[in-house]
């Protein structure tokens, strides 16, 4: 494997990793905070419920992997160096 | 895990592990994969209207992750997306139309299951014969990785069966468009609009995405390069999974904490697979595609047997 090759898969591994951090990491904080009040709103309210159902899906797409660029921007010129 | 909302008790492990396989297909082909995640979130108990509207909120998530590696790779025809998410819309709606006035017949399970059968080995026996030929003519294509700079991707991606694109681009019902990243100088938008409303049909009427007619549809009918049409199919994906997320959610088929889970393990999947298709070219990607709808077939017919419908 040739050196810009190399280069290219390891950034790439290292973005994965801090991606696959940030989504596990989220569902831990939506099934510890929101778990109970998503229930709720599945009872009582199948409108919101639907809404947030959306966004919290969204969110994990776009958010994390937003969040994931931004610190992968950070990390990179770090790696760089090296 | 106990998941308060469809009431049913599975092991995270496996909910990852589907939503990880799932991810890396759709990625990749640019599928939902609800054919292979259903049948794996039926097998361990979620109730069958869970199953359906669950799938598609975390094919939502997964296509999203998807796709912006695909709009970051170049591979994604936002002019030719935007336009075809009318015709998906109708398409959705016309699909689960039809299944609401076949919900009368005692054997709407068979006639849903058929229907499939028939479309799958269409697609799949259509697939191989055009990839073969086309590699017999032009070799497997070159990856993007190995395309020259500004070499345009409709002149790296060859297929035997190219004519019946330019007789669809050849259909003169005005008003006409370019799609200039696809690499078409003049189609019909009604043949765009047509494309979009078979996909929408057919994911409506079918469930999931839908992605494994839209996406040889975009190749063989609109002469679109395939990994444009994988990248172009998953925006596709997500504005109607987004729909009907939204309308099973309403009638309460969706457990949106599982869909959580899997899409952990599909978000990992789907940004492994995208960032493959740049090191394959478009016949090899056709190619592995094919068995594909054979599984779906295999899923299918297994469930028509067992006496439960596959979706």
């Amino acid at each position: 494997m040739n050196r810009e090759a190399k280069g290219s898969l390891k950034s790439f591994l290292v973005e994965l990793v801090v991606y696959a951090a940030l989504v596990v990491g989220y569902f831990f904080l939506v099934q510890h905070f929101l778990a109970d009040w998503i229930a709720r709103l599945f009872q009582g309210d199948r409108r919101i419920y639907a809404v947030a159902a959306l966004a919290l899906i969204v969110c994990q797409g776009i958010a994390l992997e937003m969040l994931t660029a931004a610190l992968f921007s950070l990390i990179k010129p770090r790696m760089d160096d090296k | 895990m106990n998941f308060l909302i469809s009431g049913a008790h599975i092991s995270p492990a496996y909910l990852i592990a589907v939503g990880f396989v799932v991810g890396l297909l759709g990625g990749f082909f640019g599928v939902g994969g609800s054919f292979l995640a259903g049948p794996a979130l039926y097998a361990v108990g979620v109730p069958m209207n869970f199953v359906v509207g669950t799938d598609l909120a975390h094919i939502v998530g997964k296509s999203i992750v998807a796709a912006r590696k695909h709009r970051a790779l170049g591979n994604i025809d936002m002019k030719l997306g935007l336009i075809m998410v009318v015709g998906t819309i109708v398409g959705v709606e016309a699909g689960a139309q039809l299944i609401q006035w076949l919900k009368h017949s005692a054997h709407i399970d068979v006639a849903v299951g058929i229907t499939f059968i028939v479309v799958l080995l269409g697609i799949s026996s259509f697939m191989t014969w055009e990839t073969i030929k086309t590699i017999r003519m032009h070799g497997h294509g070159k990856s993007p990785s190995k395309s020259r700079a500004g070499e345009h991707p409709s002149q790296t991606d060859p297929s035997a069966t190219a004519h019946i694109a330019r007789r669809i681009h050849g259909i003169k019902i005005p008003p006409y468009i370019s799609l200039p990243v696809s690499g078409i100088d003049r189609v019909s938008i009604w043949a765009i609009l047509l494309v979009a409303f078979i996909g929408g049909f057919f994911s409506g009427f079918l469930g999931g995405g839908a992605g494994y007619i839209r996406m040889p549809c975009l190749i063989y009918l609109l002469g679109i390069p395939t990994h444009i049409a994988v990248g172009t199919d998953l925006f596709e994906i997500i504005i109607s999974a987004s729909y009907g997320t939204i309308t099973h959610a309403l009638k309460g088929n969706v457990d949106i904490l599982i869909a959580l889970v899997m899409h952990t393990g599909a978000a990992i999947g789907a940004q492994i697979g995208a960032t493959l298709t740049q090191f394959f070219g478009g016949p090899r990607i056709r190619m592995a595609f094919i068995p594909l709808p054979i599984i779906g077939i295999i899923i299918i017919i297994h469930g028509l047997l067992m006496g439960h419908p596959a979706k």
